[in-house]
C-alpha cells in the first residue's frame, strides 16, 4: 500500500511537475482523445471492407473506371415513400458492376439480373435484415424486439409478392405457394386479406357431409379420419390424428345426423352385371376421359390421372353402389356445385362404370375396423369435436354453424415480429423457420393447437412459406401505384338454356370463357368466331382429338339432337370475337393459284409443318393442331386474324407472331381453307 | 516502471488460471461435436454415382432429388457400411454431410446449393482401405433470370430442343428434319455468340442461313425474356461456356 502510494506520486510528479511538462502531457492526452473517433472509423468493419474492395480491383483490366465509380464512406438508399434506409451497399460495392461478374467472393459479388433496379427498390425489401445497420451482425443476424435476420435466400420470391398480387412468369415457387393457400383449403380457417382488399378464396371443393350416409359407411368414415393418406394419397384433406374414441364418436355424429337424399336411391335399380364384358369398363372409363380430372395409382404406386377431382384407387372402399350410380346418372342432383360433369349416361353405361369402380378397391383397407353401435354420450361428444376441430369451416355438416374466423388470420403473417413468437427449444429464431416448423408439425407447438398435420413435400413447404411470408405489413402500405393486382377469377355466367347445359356439362371445370374457368382445355371466349357451324356440331356429338399429344381430352357427353343444336347456336351467336373482321378475309373457293401460293409458303418460307401436320403422309409436327381438315373447321376470317397475330386472339399461345404481310396471310388462309374433310383436295397432290 | 513490467508479466498467468477451466470442457465438446458417432464398419475402394448428379435447381434451394453414390470394393460389389462424406464449395450444404452406406452401398445426401448462381463442384469421399477414393460431380444453380429463361424455354423451345419424351409431353426432336441443337449442347451453342443466339431467336433459322423449321420470335417474346433465355442456355451448356472476349486482370 505504502510503495503503491509511493509509485502515484513520483508519476504524479514526473507527468506534471513541472508547468511546461503538464501543458504538454495534457495536450498530448486532448490529441489523443480527438483521434478516437477517426480511429474508430477507421478500424470499423464497412472501411475495411472498403479497403478490401479497393484492393480487389487495384489489378483489374478496368481498375480506372472502378476507381472513379467507387465512393469512399457510408452509402445509403433512402427512400421515404417505401420506408427503405438501405446502407447495404456501404459493403456491397459491386451490385451493379457488370465487369466483376466473376468475382463470387461476399460482399462484392454482382447482383444477379432482376426486373427492378437496386436503387429505386433497396435492398431489405426482398432481403430482409436491418438496412439501417452497418455491421454484419446488426445488419445480417439481429433478432431483437422488431428486427429480423436476414430471408434465406430459398424464400426470397417471397419479395416479389408483395407488390406483385398476380400471378408472375419468374417466380413459380410463389405461385405455387398461393395455388396451395387456396387448394389445400388453408384459408377456410385462416382469413387472408390482399393488400387492396380483396379476400383469398378457396377453390377447393370439400364435399358437403349432410347426406353422408347415402354416400358411405360409418367404417369408411371413421378409417378416413384416422388418415385420409392412407386411402388416397393425394388428398388435400389434412390428418387430424384423432384417437380411435373420438374417430369413431365423429363417424357417429356424421351418420347420425345424416339425412337421406330423394335424389341418392334414385338409380338404386342398377345392380353390378355379373356377366358384363371386362373390358367394357376400362374402355368406357378411358373414352369418357375420367383421368383428365381423376387420378388412379397404377401397379408402380405412381398417380396417373388429373387432380380436379378426388382419387379413385380406392372408390370401392368408399362408395356405396347405389349412391356411385346415382352420381354417375346425374352428379349435380347430390351436389349443385360439382366440377364434374353431367355424363347422360345410359342406364348400361352407368351399370359398367359402377362395377368398374367398385372393383377399384383394396380388401386390407379398412379390415380391421368394427365399431360398436354408438350411445348418444358418444354422438353428442362428436358433436364437442366437430365444433372444437373446426370440420364446419370446410364441410357442411347438420347441427353445426360454420364457425366465424375459426383461426388466426394471416394477412401479414409475414411481418409478426420474432418478440411475439414463441419458438420451441432448438429452434432457429427467424420468422422463415417458424412458419415451415409450424407447418411441417402443428402439433409440436402444444397439445391445444388444433391445426392438423398436411402430407406436404420439403419443395411444397418452402412454396407455402414463401407465400405465407410474402404477407407483410410493408406491402400493404406500399404506395398504390406500385400494387400490381391480382386477376381476379369473373362470376360469368351464360344465360339461358344454353346456359344450363354450359352449368351442366360443367364446361368452366376445363374452359375458359370470359374470364371464369379453368385452364385444361382452350378459351371459348371467342369460339363462335372461331369455327365452323357444322364442325361444332359434329364435335359436341363426337370430339375427335386435334391435338394427338394431348392425354387429355374432351369427353362425349351424349347431348341430345336439340341440345347439341341449342348449344351450338349459343356458342356461335355470343362467343364472337369484335377483332374479327368477314371480309377482310378471302372468299372461299380460292382460286388455285393463291392455294398453291400458300402451299409455297407453308412448307417453304415458313416452315409450318415443324409443328403442324397439314398431310398425314409427310408431314411430323406434332405441337399444334393437326390440320388436315383445318378448311372444315375454322373460319377463313379467324384463320387470317390468327395468322397475322395469334396472341392477340389467345393471350400466351405459343405460335410466334411472323408479322407475316397481307398477301401472304391471305395466301396461307387460302391453302388452309382448302384443307377439307370431303374431297381431299387439300393434300399434297 | 520495472514493477509494471511484472505485473504485465503475471496478468497471462492469472488469466489462464481463470480461463484454463473453462478451456477444457468447452475442448472437449468441441472435439465431440466435430467427430459424429459415425462408425464405418467397412471400407470400399470406389465410388460410383448412383443418381442425383448434374441436376439444374434454383439458387440457394434443395435440389429436387437427393445426391446417391455407391461405394463398391475391388471386385466391383456393393460395401454396406462404409463412411462417405460430402464436400462442396462455400454455400453448399449437405443434409447429413457424412453418411454410412446402406446395405445396398449406398450414401443419399440432400444437397442445398449456394446462393450464386453457376456450377457447384461437388464431391464424395470414403476413406478406404489404402488410399481415400474420390467421386466428382456437378450440379448447377440457375438465378432469377436463368429460372425465368427455364421457364420460357419450357414453353417455347423445349417441344423441338429436348429430345425427352414422356407420355405427358411428347417430343417433337424425331420429328424434324433438320434437328435442333439441345440447349446442354455446349460443343455447337458456346461457339455461338449471344449476337447470333439472339438474332436466330428474333429472326429465326434463316437469319443465320440455318433451317426455316426454326421460327422467329421476335414479335412474340419480349428483348428480356431473349436474355433470359440465352443465360439460361449458357448456364446449362455442357461443356461449360466461357465468355470470350474479356480480360480481366491487367497483370
Amino acid at each position: 500500500m505504502q510503495s503503491m502510494r509511493k509509485i502515484l506520486s513520483s508519476a504524479w510528479r514526473a507527468l506534471f511537475g513541472d508547468p511546461v511538462r503538464a501543458f504538454g502531457v495534457v495536450s498530448l492526452g486532448l490529441l489523443l482523445a480527438l483521434a478516437i473517433a477517426p480511429a474508430k472509423e477507421h478500424f470499423s468493419q464497412w472501411h475495411s471492407y472498403q479497403r478490401h474492395y479497393l484492393a480487389l480491383i487495384r489489378d483489374r483490366g478496368d481498375a480506372i473506371s472502378l476507381r472513379r465509380r467507387f465512393r469512399p464512406g457510408i452509402h445509403q438508399i433512402w427512400l421515404p415513400e417505401l420506408g427503405v434506409v438501405d446502407r447495404c451497399t456501404t459493403c456491397h460495392l459491386a451490385l451493379n458492376e457488370s465487369s466483376l461478374a466473376d468475382i463470387s467472393q461476399q460482399p462484392f459479388r454482382k447482383h444477379p439480373a432482376i426486373p427492378h433496379s437496386l436503387d429505386g427498390f433497396g435492398c431489405v425489401i426482398c432481403h430482409g435484415g436491418q438496412g439501417a445497420a452497418t455491421t454484419v451482425a446488426e445488419a445480417h443476424h439481429s433478432e431483437r424486439a422488431g428486427e429480423d435476420p436476414i430471408l434465406p435466400a430459398r424464400y426470397i420470391e417471397s419479395g416479389c409478392g408483395q407488390c406483385h398480387q398476380n400471378a408472375l412468369p419468374g417466380t413459380p415457387q410463389l405461385n405455387l405457394g398461393r395455388t396451395m393457400l387456396t387448394r389445400y383449403g388453408c384459408v377456410h380457417c385462416h382469413a387472408i386479406t390482399r393488400p387492396d382488399g380483396t379476400k383469398v378464396e378457396a377453390t377447393d371443393h370439400p364435399p358437403s357431409l349432410v347426406h353422408i350416409a347415402d354416400k358411405t359407411t360409418r367404417e369408411w368414415i371413421y378409417s378416413w379420419l384416422k388418415d385420409p393418406q392412407a386411402y388416397a394419397a393425394s388428398t388435400t384433406m389434412p390428418n387430424y390424428k384423432l384417437s380411435d374414441a373420438d374417430a369413431s364418436d365423429i363417424s357417429a355424429y356424421l351418420v347420425s345426423t345424416s339425412t337421406p337424399h330423394a335424389g341418392d336411391t334414385a338409380a338404386a335399380g342398377v345392380q353390378p352385371a355379373a356377366n358384363a364384358d371386362p373390358s367394357a369398363g376400362p374402355s368406357l372409363y378411358g373414352e369418357s376421359f375420367c383421368a383428365s380430372c381423376h387420378a388412379v395409382q397404377n401397379a408402380a404406386g405412381n398417380l396417373v390421372g388429373g387432380d380436379v377431382g378426388p382419387e379413385l384407387t380406392r372408390i370401392g372402399n368408399k362408395a356405396k353402389p347405389e349412391w356411385l350410380a346415382a352420381w354417375l346418372q346425374n352428379p349435380r342432383v347430390y351436389d349443385g356445385t360439382t366440377p364434374m360433369p353431367h355424363y347422360r349416361f345410359t342406364p348400361q353405361q352407368i351399370t359398367t362404370l359402377v362395377t368398374f369402380l367398385q372393383a377399384k378397391s383394396d380388401s386390407d383397407y379398412g379390415s380391421g375396423v368394427h365399431l360398436d353401435a354408438a350411445s348418444p354420450q358418444h354422438i353428442a361428444h362428436g358433436r364437442k369435436l366437430i365444433v372444437e376441430l373446426g370440420c364446419t369451416a370446410c364441410h357442411e355438416i347438420n347441427g353445426v354453424q360454420k364457425p366465424e374466423n375459426f383461426a388466426p388470420e394471416l394477412s401479414t403473417i409475414g411481418s409478426k415480429p420474432l418478440a411475439q413468437i414463441v419458438f420451441l427449444p432448438g429452434m432457429e429464431h427467424s420468422l422463415p423457420s417458424y412458419i415451415v416448423a409450424k407447418i411441417r408439425q402443428p402439433r409440436a407447438f402444444g397439445s391445444s393447437v388444433k391445426m392438423p398435420q398436411f402430407t406436404l413435400t420439403a419443395s411444397q413447404t418452402d412454396a407455402l412459406t414463401t407465400a405465407l411470408l410474402a404477407l407483410t405489413a410493408r406491402g400493404r402500405s406500399m404506395p398504390d401505384n406500385l400494387r400490381v393486382a391480382a386477376i381476379p377469377e369473373t362470376n360469368y355466367q351464360p344465360a339461358g338454356h344454353a346456359g344450363k347445359l354450359i352449368t351442366e356439362l360443367a364446361c368452366f371445370s376445363c374452359h375458359r370463357i370470359n374470364g371464369r374457368g379453368g385452364d385444361m382445355a382452350p378459351d371459348l371466349t371467342w369460339e363462335g368466331s372461331s369455327v365452323q357451324r357444322q364442325w361444332l356440331i359434329d364435335f359436341l356429338h363426337n370430339p375427335n382429338t386435334l391435338r394427338p399429344s394431348l392425354i387429355r381430352r374432351m369427353p362425349r357427353f351424349n347431348l341430345s339432337d336439340n341440345d347439341n343444336k341449342e348449344l351450338t347456336d349459343y356458342i356461335l351467336a355470343v362467343y364472337q370475337s369484335p377483332a374479327i373482321d368477314a371480309d377482310l378475309a378471302p372468299a372461299v373457293p380460292n382460286p388455285p393459284a393463291a392455294v398453291e401460293h400458300g402451299r409455297q409458303l407453308f412448307y417453304s418460307k415458313y416452315a409450318c409443318e415443324s409443328c403442324h401436320i397439314a398431310d398425314t403422309k409427310n408431314d411430323k409436327g406434332y405441337i399444334g393442331p393437326t390440320l388436315t381438315q383445318v378448311g372444315s373447321r375454322l373460319t377463313p376470317a379467324w384463320i387470317y386474324a390468327w395468322l397475322k397475330d395469334p396472341q392477340a386472339l389467345r393471350p400466351g399461345t405459343t405460335e410466334p407472331n411472323q408479322n407475316l404481310s397481307d398477301d401472304d396471310a391471305h395466301a396461307l388462309t387460302a391453302f388452309l381453307m382448302s384443307l377439307r374433310s370431303s374431297g381431299g383436295r387439300g393434300a399434297k397432290q | 516502471m520495472k514493477r509494471r513490467s511484472t505485473a504485465c508479466l503475471t496478468f497471462p498467468f492469472s488469466a489462464w488460471v481463470v480461463l484454463l477451466p473453462l478451456a477444457i470442457p468447452a475442448g472437449c465438446k468441441h472435439s465431440a461435436s466435430s467427430v459424429p458417432g459415425l462408425k464405418a464398419t467397412a471400407a470400399g475402394t470406389a465410388l460410383v454415382e448412383s443418381s442425383g448428379g448434374h441436376q439444374v435447381g434454383a439458387t440457394g434451394t434443395a435440389l429436387k432429388d437427393p445426391l446417391v453414390v455407391q461405394v463398391n470394393d475391388d471386385q466391383g460389389t456393393a460395401v454396406p457400411g462404409a463412411l462417405v462424406e460430402f464436400h462442396g464449395p462455400a454455400g453448399v450444404s449437405f443434409d447429413p454431410a457424412e453418411v454410412l452406406t446402406d446395405s445396398s452401398g449406398q450414401a443419399t445426401t440432400l444437397v442445398t446449393l449456394g446462393t450464386a448462381a453457376g456450377r457447384y463442384q461437388l464431391s464424395a469421399v470414403t476413406p478406404g482401405k489404402s488410399k481415400p477414393a474420390i467421386l466428382e460431380t456437378v450440379e448447377t444453380a440457375l438465378g432469377y433470370q436463368q429460372r425465368l429463361g427455364a421457364i420460357l424455354a419450357d414453353k417455347y423451345c423445349n417441344r423441338c430442343h429436348d429430345p425427352e419424351s414422356s407420355p405427358e409431353r411428347v417430343s417433337n426432336y424425331d420429328n424434324l428434319e433438320a434437328k435442333p441443337h439441345p440447349f446442354t449442347e455446349g460443343g455447337t451453342l458456346n461457339k455461338m455468340s449471344d449476337a447470333d443466339l439472339t438474332s436466330i431467336i428474333l429472326h429465326g433459322g434463316p437469319a443465320l442461313s440455318r433451317s426455316a423449321l426454326m421460327p422467329p420470335y421476335g414479335n412474340t417474346i419480349s428483348a428480356t425474356d431473349v436474355r433470359a433465355l440465352i443465360a439460361y442456355t449458357r448456364a446449362v451448356s455442357d461443356p461449360p461456356y466461357q465468355p470470350a472476349g474479356t480480360v480481366y486482370a491487367r497483370k
